[in-house]
């Protein structure tokens, strides 16, 4: 797994103060459990992501600890408030020293 | 005689943790406290035509208020290599306590979830699940 | 000794209605796709869920990627994928007569690379090759295969056809006994698709990685405990070829999810 992969985040770009809104993301990532083994017989060395933060103008809103049984690819659906316009920055990180991030913009009337 | 010759060639690993392994990392997480049933709804189709991306839902009766909220929900299998699945830390911010994702079954079994309120509490929910597996060997 | 006949009538059957019809029938036919479980579908139809989504983005970055002596990238002389690559991937396989035998698509982007960019060759089953082919067969999506019998691949038609209906392997079954005879059955508590490779390449939930019909070939031969023909090989190709021929008119899906 390289350092760095793709990660796609869903989410609307305008909403009311106080709606709920749906997110979705889903990081490009093979999550090798550890668990599996090649023809030969050798086992794969575990490589997964393990975290995953979401921040909301700098603020903690989310966040999650993955282990070996996140499936791959991970997709991840969740809600939160909408407080004030700014920013939400998504950030995964794991094994290796993998991380990938993204961010949304966000106006709140 | 062939118990031994069996023992010999264990792999390192076992295989599979067991149900007891996953009341060990059930009662991590819920330290001396109990967990009271009820409030968690855990999704999990009945029947996976492959174990290795089964799509979950869990949802949590909570009104998500500052006085009121989930502040964790923790994923445990009972049939997997290893007990823990996921955790999720939540805060009034959420507004539902609703999560999808997908997730690792390597067999067919009993999936918890331990969700942890702001009031130190603990509700728990799970669901059982078949788990098929290909029908031709994978090369 | 009775079965092998019934094989044979049922082939000749196939080939029977080939000859006396343009278009096939789609009522009978059936993607793999109307198998799936509502979930399984869903990943499918939402791109945003499709775990092959991440292949179709990495292959329209190297679509613009310039390689090779030539330093030429695919956009170069194909421009906007979008429209120069629409349906494709539908009228592939396809009989190169430069060549002298069966071009898959994963062969023609081979070819362009070693003829056109002065590249090497990308590996069989490498992510930049399903990549590519992901992002190329994608741009077919919702067209129907286009494969049909003509002069130049009535040879490896007929080879194609052949394996098809050819018991094979320790099991001795041919794909027809399955695919053809049993679809719609149950094997080992899995229903038996008809076997058409409208979806490929496919994001299979057993690799938890994308995939080629060929890798899936070679499964199916190793199934039935034969000895799996190598990657790119003529029976490979020729089986593809029949495999395409047989769906023809049925719509293409790329990038498909499937168990």
């Amino acid at each position: 797994m390289s350092k760095t992969s793709r990660t796609l985040v869903t989410m609307p770009t305008t909403a009311k103060k106080g709606e709920i809104l749906e997110i979705r993301i889903i990081v490009q990532h093979d999550m090798e459990s550890g668990f599996r083994h090649t023809e030969t017989g050798q086992r794969v060395p575990r490589d997964i992501i393990r975290d995953f933060l979401c921040t909301y103008n700098g603020v903690e809103v989310f966040r999650v600890e993955l282990h070996p049984a996140m499936g791959a690819n991970p997709l991840i659906i969740f809600t939160t408030v909408a407080t004030e316009s700014g920013t939400l920055e998504f950030k995964w990180s794991g094994d290796n020293g993998y991380t990938s991030s993204t961010s949304s913009k966000l106006t709140v009337t | 005689m062939i118990g031994a010759a069996a023992a010999s060639v264990l792999p390192a690993v076992k295989a599979f943790a067991t149900v007891d392994d996953a009341t060990q990392a059930v009662d991590k997480i819920l330290g001396n406290q109990k967990a009271k049933v009820g409030r968690v709804n855990l999704e999990i189709p009945p029947l996976v035509e492959n174990g290795n991306l089964v799509t979950m839902k869990v949802a949590v009766e909570s009104p998500m208020s500052e006085a009121d909220y989930v502040r964790a929900i923790h994923i445990v299998a009972e049939g997997n290599p290893l007990p823990n699945v996921v955790s999720f830390y939540l805060s009034p911010r959420a507004g539902l306590a609703a999560i999808t994702t997908r997730i690792r079954l390597g067999d067919s079994q009993r999936v918890r979830a331990i969700a942890q309120m702001s009031d130190g509490s603990f509700w728990q929910g799970d669901a059982a699940t078949l788990v098929t597996l290909a029908a031709c060997t994978e090369v | 000794m009775i079965k092998v006949l019934v094989i044979c009538a049922i082939g000749m059957v196939i080939s029977g209605v080939a000859v006396s019809r343009a278009a096939s029938p789609s009522a009978e036919r059936q993607s793999s796709y109307a198998l799936m479980s509502a979930d399984t579908k869903a990943m499918q139809d939402d791109p945003l869920l499709n775990p092959a989504t991440f292949a179709v983005l990495d292959g329209q970055a190297l679509w613009q990627e310039s390689v090779g002596k030539k330093n030429r990238s695919c956009a170069t002389c194909h421009g906007d994928a979008t429209t120069s690559m629409k349906g494709v991937a539908a009228s592939f396989p396809k009989f190169n007569s430069a060549k002298g035998s069966l071009v898959n698509l994963e062969g023609q982007i081979n070819d362009c690379r070693v003829k056109h960019q002065e590249a090497e060759p990308l590996a069989y089953e490498s992510k930049p090759l399903l990549s590519l082919s992901a992002f190329v067969g994608t741009q077919s999506k919702g067209m129907p295969i286009t494969v049909e019998r003509n002069a130049a691949n009535a040879t490896s038609l007929d080879a194609g056809q052949h394996l098809f209906n050819q018991r094979m392997g320790q099991l001795n079954l041919s794909c027809a006994q399955c695919h053809a005879e049993r679809a719609g059955q149950k094997l080992a508590g899995n229903p038996i698709p008809q076997a058409h490779p409208t979806a490929y390449p496919i994001y299979r939930l057993e690799w938890q990685a994308v995939g080629s019909l060929q890798r899936r070939l070679r499964n199916c031969l190793t199934g039935v405990r034969a000895e799996p023909y190598a990657l790119g090989s003529k029976e490979l190709l020729d089986l593809e070829l029949f495999l395409a021929w047989r769906a023809r008119g049925m719509a293409l899906e790329t990038p498909g999810v499937r168990p």
